[in-house]
């Protein structure tokens, strides 16, 4: 500090424009892109969503005002999809955080071949959101599947089970494939917080007579509480825009049951060709998560993470 | 904290323990259940982890027969690469992996352009963000991370139609152009991060020997910085590889498809054709997943670092 500030006349000599002129020219080429990319369309979003636009009659667009907005919140097919999306991305987002957690504490331990767990890891995370959702479709096969294969030679079931095409199955079938894929990246992540923890802790706390449970309960969890909210808030925001997996899975299938926020946008917008809706519904979803994460904000502040 | 512990060993008659740090604790039965406990759920963990993908990479070798077989035969009589060859190298007649073939290419291309162009633009923003004062620092680099977490479906209408606009609609360049906008913000956050915690004494060194700051930035921040660039630049490729539903939009024909894209048409053409869907998977899956392994370290440190691909 002190060094900067003897050097500031220094660096006036040397320097033709000012400070914040320099920054501006730093800043503006990913400002420019930010600018064409995202502020462009999404304010152009919020006018088509004014509209009615339907490529099935071309020409006519009438403005609407925000009926579009007034169709979708009364409408029982939106309000579905967001609770398909609540649901996956509430339990999506715990079962990968308990699970997580417990895959980070095991990769912590001092043991033989932990190496080995730590780098293989990383490969659900490493494969392509697309690739693993392909991957899943075929092991859930409900003709041809391992996972019916493995059921069935272990007794577990006996007939094969449909898993993707039936209602009450569809939707776990994309959780487990989800937190197969994600579950290590939040191990990842707790563990990188769970070795930043001072081991001495553990130790002082054992010579003063607290067993495992005990220094879980009071040092390992309010110590590792700033990471694992960090890590909830960022699956959350993830979770409730879910489209790719569900995609290839499903495609939202059977029927509405796995018809989650972003997969029923789409659907308006690209299916059934109502770009007015489907802006509507793109921004409610914005909106969404936008909420979501002012409440989270609020979460980590008090927290102080 | 560290006085108590020497007290209580002291009192405890167990002072030279702290001498021998590697003493062996007794084993007792406690302990081996323990440790038994553990080697399972390693087990348990390598297993699940593992599973899954070794029947993609099975069944993309497996003959068709072997996999159509009830009760199933995990360990297929037949092996033969000969869907990489026919996706890769085979004849080229074959319209799908033409397609595909294009496929891989516009994929490297798209996620290689798309890094390069984040990485320069976002270490240039990041550095004013790490170390120039200017108004509105503060809630810009907010405004950046922000639009990471809008949901693309809100912005592809109106993409699509600039894009058609522009006369870009089916090109490499119009991708480019979107994951650029995505990639960026977390180039800028990535990277502030690493010049943060290089000392500003060897700025204001380059400074007194008379670079300007972008000399200073070039010289001086990226030679020191090259750990960061790395994990930020392979992150900042992998988002765009992974990347599905611009790419369903924008994209119309083997000119700009992406992988994603085309194992997304493969479903459709090929349903029951599980030894193509799995040998495209695992094509799809090659880079990344090497790129993971190769670089673990440095993944893992971009990963902690600025926790990105939520």
């Amino acid at each position: 500090m002190t060094a900067g500030t003897l050097d500031r006349p220094r660096q006036r000599r040397s320097k033709p424009w000012p400070e914040t002129w320099v920054a501006a020219a730093f800043v503006a080429p990913a400002a420019l892109v930010i600018l064409l990319v995202v502020v462009v369309p999404l304010v152009r979003a919020a006018w088509m969503s004014l509209f009615d636009i339907e490529l099935t009659s071309p020409g006519v667009e009438p403005f609407v005002g925000l009926r579009n907005y007034v169709t979708q919140l009364t409408s029982a097919d939106f309000w579905d999809s967001v609770s398909k999306a609540l649901f996956f991305t509430g339990v999506t987002t715990a079962l990968e955080l308990s699970l997580g957690l417990g895959l980070a504490m095991l990769m912590d331990q001092p043991m033989r071949f932990r190496w080995l767990l730590r780098s293989i890891v990383i490969l659900p995370w490493a494969l392509p959101t697309i690739v693993n959702a392909l991957m899943w479709r075929w092991i859930d096969n409900g003709t041809y599947g391992s996972l019916n294969a493995l059921l069935a030679q272990t007794g577990v079931i006996h007939d094969y089970v449909p898993w993707l095409s039936q209602d009450s199955t569809a939707m776990w079938m994309v959780v487990l494939a989800d937190v197969w894929k994600m579950t290590p990246f939040c191990a990842i992540l707790i563990l990188a917080g769970l070795q930043g923890i001072d081991r001495e802790l553990f130790e002082a706390a054992r010579v003063d007579g607290a067993g495992s449970r005990q220094i879980f309960r009071r040092i390992i969890v309010p110590l590792l509480t700033p990471i694992i909210l960090v890590v909830l808030v960022l699956r959350t925001m993830e979770a409730f825009k879910v489209f790719d997996i569900i995609w290839i899975m499903t495609g939202g299938g059977p029927a509405n049951a796995t018809q989650t926020v972003a997969i029923y946008a789409y659907r308006t917008a690209y299916q059934s060709y109502d770009f007015g809706q489907g802006a509507a519904l793109g921004y409610l979803i914005a909106i969404f998560i936008m909420l979501l994460a002012a409440v989270y904000l609020k979460l980590l502040r008090r927290t102080g993470a | 904290m560290t006085i108590d512990r020497t007290t209580i060993s002291g009192t405890d008659g167990r002072a030279h323990a702290s001498r021998v740090p590697a003493r062996r604790k007794p084993i007792t039965p406690g302990r081996v259940a323990r440790a038994m406990f553990l080697y399972a759920g390693m087990v348990i963990a390598l297993v699940v982890v593992v599973a899954p993908f070794s029947w993609l990479v099975i069944s993309s070798v497996a003959d068709k027969a072997d996999l159509l077989t009830k009760p199933l035969e995990w360990i297929p009589a037949h092996i033969s690469f000969g869907r990489f060859v026919d996706l890769t190298v085979g004849s080229s007649a074959d319209e799908t992996a033409q397609g595909f073939r294009a496929a891989i290419m516009n994929s490297m291309l798209i996620a290689s352009a798309t890094t390069a162009v984040g990485m320069v633009v976002g270490t240039l923003a990041a550095y004013a963000f790490a170390r120039l004062r200017f108004p509105g620092r503060s809630w810009m680099i907010l405004a950046f991370m922000a639009t990471t977490m809008l949901p693309p479906i809100a912005l592809i209408l109106p993409l699509f139609q600039i894009m058609k606009a522009l006369g870009l609609t089916d090109t490499p360049l119009a991708l480019i152009i979107i994951y650029s906008s995505f990639v960026t913000p977390y180039v800028v956050w990535l990277m502030r991060g690493y010049i943060e915690t290089i000392p500003r004494e060897l700025d204001d060194a380059g400074r007194v020997d008379g670079c300007s700051r972008l000399g200073v930035l070039w010289r001086v921040i990226i030679p020191v910085a090259t750990p960061g660039l790395l994990s930020t630049a392979l992150l900042a490729f992998l988002l765009a590889w992974d990347e599905f539903l611009y790419a369903l939009v924008i994209t119309q024909s083997n000119a700009s498809k992406t992988l994603p894209v085309a194992l997304n048409d493969f479903i459709g053409r090929y349903g029951v054709d599980f030894g193509r869907l799995a040998t495209g998977g695992v094509i799809a899956a090659i880079p990344p997943v090497l790129i993971a392994f190769a670089f673990q370290r440095h993944i893992v440190a971009g990963l902690t670092a600025g926790s990105v691909k939520g």
